[in-house]
């Protein structure tokens, strides 16, 4: 089914480049006003990022993203429509035009920005290579691996730090790789493999869909930088400044305190002038980006800040219990740093 | 075309000579062709190169980076993404020519059930049949993966025999053979064996036709074949080492392991494959006339020489040409392999190849191609056949 998928997407993407002529900044945005939607590419479930809850509704990080696209295009978070993509499908859909944001936990690499036709707008979550293992095989640390078979997903950065993560430390193993994150689950729980790797973030979020999940543990060692962000096409640059500046806007809103619950009241009745710029009471920054003046307030409003997306999707408000580490802000011992709006 | 004169006016215009504009079409027309072809690549290739697209077929050699399962080749991470390649193309004819022959096998062995005067077996045979064609055979690749040999034992608690050989969920392991000291002697006693055979098969012929009496070729050459090599080892000492798998701390190294994604695939489309083929096996041999048996039968040949000198010959000209299209179906269902995390063609190249590069419309191609020369080297090769067994007609 995947194979017929991605032979169509190629398909597609052949049709394209062979009708379109060149294309212009601010095609991107011109579609997506005209058929009324942004269409996102999400990954194919995945607790905490994009996963589809028991309503059949989308939730999660990379879902909130989109969301929040929405919210700062069309003022309404719900106008976006979702394809949910397998790890290998995710780059040709975006080049074809299938999707015109990829927010599928996509780690930040110099070939996929400078090689694929992608551009990576920044960082949602900043993640890094692990692995999960059974209980059972008695393993503490993954130098005690050698010789062990490992699943991966194919088609992702993963695959490639394991081959030089083993190669480093002169240990051998046997790769099998699964298109989707569900079947390498599903061989972990047979014992076709002993190690699943995958980003940290996934591994506790494929942990808990387990039927044991506490015959299972996640190991120490963390083997490489994995910045997930979302990707737009290269070539429409008033494109990529929405989806970059979504982003930027979430972050803001949390380091300045602005909250879906406050920030209207925040927007009529603020004193301080970067919270003023941010939600458009101050200058016509929405203009320069194309958008509405009001266009941060209504992602903040709709989808949240940063802060209250990350805790509510995999911190403490949802099953995954991560801790902010590394994602927190800049100014609380975290990476997460936006440029101000000015 | 028609070169008579007195159709053509003196002095006629290129669109009044009929010969002239059947040639100015087809000229246009493969002009028309050729243009549209250019202009599709041309603007693929500024498409690609003004979004940032890479383009070009020079990523075949650089460093591929990730791990294979299984290769018949010797590969490692440094290989190029060209290497994987062949890897992954070997991986696929691997797939179709061990279930080409293993469903040939089953089917001939169906077909010929089919037709069995013994009401248990033709029903069975039936049975078989209708079950395993009329199931997708993504399903049954599935279910030989997941239920089949996903259930078996972790690697140490394999099912073993003697030590020698384990059965587990990482697949089947075998002891395997590398070179001794009889190596040489022993393939040279089994070369000569071969052509004790054929000398002695001559002279069985050649009295038979001179003086009518049988000779029992078979277990003669059977013998020939066991103790000349046989005495070889004896002499010389053992041709092979066995290197014998062995529990490790997570998995039995050592020997020969075949992946449980080759036993799954290889499994589930000779099964699936085989039905079809039982079937026109079947259809060949009620398509020999029943005279052609009744007059065989009376001439006293047994029932094995009467399927084997007569039946069979005749209905291979009808089987051939619809086995080889299950020859192609299967060629080509082995690309379901991916499903399973198999390290085909199409998960190795149109899947993890297209991913780590990016470019997609160069690994499709090259993917495309490789099952279009598999596909038509088989229909070639079958077609030979076809012909050489069409010759025997009288």
């Amino acid at each position: 089914m995947t194979r017929v998928k991605s032979t169509l997407a190629v398909l597609g993407a052949a049709a394209l480049l062979g009708a379109s002529g060149v294309t212009h900044a601010g095609a991107t945005l011109d579609a997506v006003k005209n058929k009324g939607f942004v269409q996102c590419g999400i990954s194919d479930g995945l607790p905490g990022f994009s996963f589809a809850d028991a309503k059949g509704q989308y939730q999660g990080i990379d879902v909130d993203v989109c969301r929040a696209v929405a919210a700062a295009v069309f003022g309404d978070a719900g106008k976006v429509k979702f394809s949910p993509l397998t790890a290998k499908e995710r780059f040709t859909a975006l080049q074809s035009g299938e999707v015109d944001v990829l927010s599928r936990n996509t780690t930040w690499t110099s070939s996929r920005d400078a090689a694929m036709g992608l551009n990576f707008t920044g960082v949602t979550y900043y993640d890094g290579q692990g692995f999960l293992v059974n209980k059972e095989i008695g393993v503490n640390s993954a130098k005690e691996l050698d010789g062990a078979t490992v699943c991966i997903q194919a088609g992702t950065t993963t695959e490639l730090n394991l081959s030089d993560y083993f190669r480093a430390n002169n240990l051998k193993y046997t790769p099998i790789t699964y298109d989707t994150s569900d079947e390498s689950a599903k061989s972990l729980e047979s014992g076709r493999c002993d190690v699943l790797t995958s980003d940290q973030s996934q591994l506790y979020a494929q942990r808990i869909k387990l039927a044991k999940p506490d015959d299972y543990v996640v190991l120490p060692e963390v083997i490489s930088k994995e910045p997930l962000g979302p990707a737009v096409r290269q070539g429409d640059e008033e494109w990529f400044d929405i989806v970059r500046w979504t982003l930027f806007a979430m972050l803001n809103a949390e380091e300045l305190g602005v909250t879906a619950a406050n920030v209207e009241d925040m927007a009529k009745t603020t004193k301080n002038p970067d919270v003023a710029r941010l939600l458009g009471a101050e200058g016509e920054y929405g203009k320069d980006l194309k958008l509405n003046k009001n266009w941060a307030v209504q992602i903040v409003k709709q989808v949240g800040n940063y802060g209250e997306v990350f805790e509510r999707n995999v911190g403490k408000g949802s099953e995954l219990k991560i801790e902010r580490g590394l994602n927190a802000l800049w100014n609380k011992g975290g990476l997460h740093y936006a440029p101000p709006v000015r | 075309m028609r070169t008579n004169g007195s159709t053509r006016r003196v002095g006629g215009s290129l669109l009044t000579d009929p010969q002239a504009r059947a040639w100015l079409f087809q000229i246009v027309a493969v002009v028309a062709v050729v243009a549209f072809g250019w202009f599709l690549f041309h603007n693929t290739q500024a498409n690609l190169a003004h979004r940032g697209i890479n383009s070009g077929f020079g990523f075949l050699d650089n460093a591929a980076g990730f791990g294979i399962p299984q290769h018949l080749i010797d590969y490692s991470e440094s290989d190029t993404y060209g290497r994987v390649f062949w890897v992954g193309l070997l991986n696929t004819l691997l797939v179709s020519v061990v279930g080409i022959v293993l469903a040939t096998v089953l089917g001939f062995v169906l077909g010929v059930a089919r037709l069995s005067p013994n009401w248990l077996i033709r029903k069975l045979a039936t049975l078989y049949i209708e079950t395993f064609r009329n199931i997708p055979p993504l399903l049954q690749i599935f279910f030989v993966y997941f239920a089949v040999i996903g259930p078996l034992p972790g690697p140490r608690d394999s099912l073993s025999l003697g030590d020698l050989v384990f059965v587990n969920n990482r697949g089947l392991q075998l002891p395997a053979p590398s070179a001794g000291d009889g190596f040489w002697a022993f393939w040279l006693a089994l070369l000569l064996a071969i052509v004790l055979c054929g000398v002695l098969a001559r002279w069985a012929k050649a009295r038979r036709d001179a003086t009518g009496r049988r000779f029992p070729l078979f277990w003669s050459a059977l013998a020939l074949l066991v103790a000349v090599p046989w005495l070889a080892a004896l002499l010389w000492g053992s041709p092979f080492q066995w290197d014998v798998p062995q529990l490790q701390r997570f998995n039995i190294r050592g020997g020969w392991t075949v992946i449980p994604e080759l036993v799954a695939i290889v499994v589930a489309l000779s099964v699936y494959t085989a039905a079809f083929i039982g079937e026109t096996v079947r259809a060949g041999i009620q398509a020999v006339s029943r005279g052609q048996t009744e007059a065989a039968a009376s001439l006293g040949l047994r029932p094995g020489q009467l399927l084997r000198l007569v039946i069979i010959p005749q209905a291979l000209r009808v089987i051939v040409p619809p086995l080889t299209s299950q020859y192609l179906n299967l060629a080509k269902n082995s690309s379901l392999a991916a499903a399973i995390g198999y390290p085909d063609m199409v998960s190795l190249f149109a899947g993890t190849v297209l991913n780590q590069t990016g470019q997609a419309i160069e690994t499709m191609a090259i993917t495309m191609s490789v099952y279009l020369a598999i596909s038509i080297s088989i229909s070639l090769l079958m077609n030979a056949y076809n012909k050489r067994i069409a010759l025997t007609e009288r």
